[in-house]
């Protein structure tokens, strides 16, 4: 199994590790629930050192991402960070990313659990002037989450983070080292991080140290895999492999605000333009009228008929309630539908709810 | 993690507290470890029910997760510690005290010694 940088790190702090998309990474620390609300009310640190990026380079690399994504790169500044999709020519989505635009190249940042797949489907599309370079290896990624990690890093870098808005990143050094950091993050918080650094252990620790040093008046805390699935789902952030695959379609899956058919031919256009037509489900949020949590592939009915099945669902700390994601089929996906989640033996009520749940 | 001496285990980690003709039961320390934060005990086992050993008497849901509870024992259901959901939580803090789930009357001596003592159950679970 491969580790991250901060491996001792997390065996030090007396993280339960997981195997995750290949690497042993920690799940948790002190427990969900608490990692969950020192994110919320402070600041937490993930380490996300799996996730892959890919570096696009070559006179072709703006014409290449253009055709690979949905979102529209020509909006793409430099320095600024882009969510978007990339599809298969049938629709399906082959992941879902960040796109960097670095000026002279692209950094694409992907899921850990399909950096392979992704990485041989960026090779088949491949025309032109263009090179791909897999820096994931080479590449550690905290992310530093919550309202005080502004206070935090700024003591640690002369970037003036508050006037880094959000989906900006810049370059530069953060504890003296020479890293990408951007204003983004997976937790529904406004003010967060993501800093990408070098992968040498020694560096990497030193930059996790440095953090925790700085953050030490706001109690700030180490946060594992778990927090970071519940925090999403509190703002209905999709993960691919739940939420999304290869069999739905960015549409269905409520990403029609980063698929952009205007901006000229993309992988999957024609189906994601002919989904939009004719789309006969939906991925909607519903909160469980009941202390059983829905988990992901129970199925969802109206009275006997089946309409859907859930895709994502926890318990959400902050509203203590039972949250989820589910694909509804067309006629009972409305805001307020009720709906009945089979969970084992018994059927449970749930209703229909507008997301994000936290707002 | 406490593998108290007093009590008896199963491999599905329930633990058994053994009083005259009465088993108390709950999940060990180590379950309660694996599963994390504890929200909510759905059980489904009713007081003056008779169960089978092995069976079913409930689940529990954690964030992560969710795991059944199997009766380690034969008999009747006397007690169900029905206010553990006004503080799931206490199967994480107290897993041998507040979080006990159920008492059973049990009908087969056998199935007591055959459960695992705390050494046992100790190595079982790898410490």
């Amino acid at each position: 199994m491969k580790k991250t940088a901060f491996y001792n790190i997390h065996k030090t702090l007396g993280a339960k590790l997981v195997e995750f998309a290949g690497y042993e990474m920690p799940i948790q620390y002190e427990g969900i629930i608490a990692e969950h609300k020192a994110v919320r009310e402070s600041v937490g640190v993930f380490d996300v050192s799996h996730m892959g990026e890919v570096e696009v380079r070559g006179k072709d690399a703006f014409e290449f991402v253009q055709k690979i994504t949905t979102n529209d790169v020509s909006k793409l500044e430099e320095g600024d960070v882009q969510y978007s999709a990339m599809c298969y020519k049938d629709g399906g989505i082959v992941d879902d990313l960040l796109v960097y635009n670095c000026g002279d190249y692209y950094m694409l940042v992907i899921n850990a659990s399909n950096i392979e797949k992704d990485i041989k489907w960026m090779e088949e599309n491949l025309s032109g002037d263009v090179t791909l370079k897999n820096i994931s290896d080479e590449t550690s990624l905290l992310a530093v989450q919550g309202k005080n990690s502004l206070p935090t890093l700024q003591k640690l870098t002369d970037i003036d983070l508050s006037n880094l808005a959000y989906y900006k990143f810049a370059k530069g050094k953060v504890a003296g080292q020479d890293v990408i950091i951007s204003h983004t993050g997976y937790t529904g918080e406004k003010i967060c991080f993501e800093i990408y650094s070098s992968s040498d252990v020694k560096l990497s620790e030193e930059l996790w140290n440095a953090i925790f040093e700085a953050g030490k008046e706001f109690n700030i805390k180490p946060i594992g895999l778990g927090a970071r699935d519940t925090l999403r789902l509190e703002y209905a952030f999709r993960l691919y492999g739940n939420d999304m695959d290869e069999n739905s379609n960015t549409i269905e899956a409520g990403l029609g605000w980063i698929t952009k058919p205007d901006k000229g031919d993309f992988n999957g256009k024609e189906v994601i333009l002919k989904a939009k037509e004719n789309s006969t489900r939906k991925l909607v949020g519903f909160i469980v009228d009941d202390r059983m949590v829905a988990r992901h592939g129970q199925e969802v009915f109206s009275g006997d008929k089946k309409i859907g099945f859930v895709t994502s669902g926890s318990m959400s700390p902050m509203l203590n309630k039972n949250i989820g994601l589910a694909y509804i089929d067309n006629g009972y996906n409305k805001t307020g539908s009720p709906i009945e989640i089979a969970i084992r033996d018994k059927k449970i009520n749930a209703t229909i709810t507008k997301t994000p749940f936290l707002s | 993690m406490k593998y108290p001496a007093s009590l008896k285990y199963t491999k599905d980690h329930e633990w058994v507290k053994v009083e005259d003709n009465i088993c108390t039961i709950g999940v060990t320390d180590y379950a309660q470890s694996e599963l994390g934060d504890i929200i909510y005990l759905d059980i489904t086992a009713a007081e003056g029910t008779e169960v089978k050993m092995g069976e079913s008497i409930g689940s529990i849901e954690a964030v992560k997760t969710v795991s059944e509870v199997y009766s380690p024992v034969s008999g009747k259901i006397t007690e169900v510690n029905n206010s553990i959901n006004d503080n799931p939580s206490v199967v994480n803090t107290e897993p041998y005290e507040g979080g006990w789930i159920v008492k059973i009357e049990y009908n087969n001596a056998d199935e007591i010694s055959n459960l695992m003592d705390s050494e046992a159950y100790k190595e079982l679970t790898g410490a």
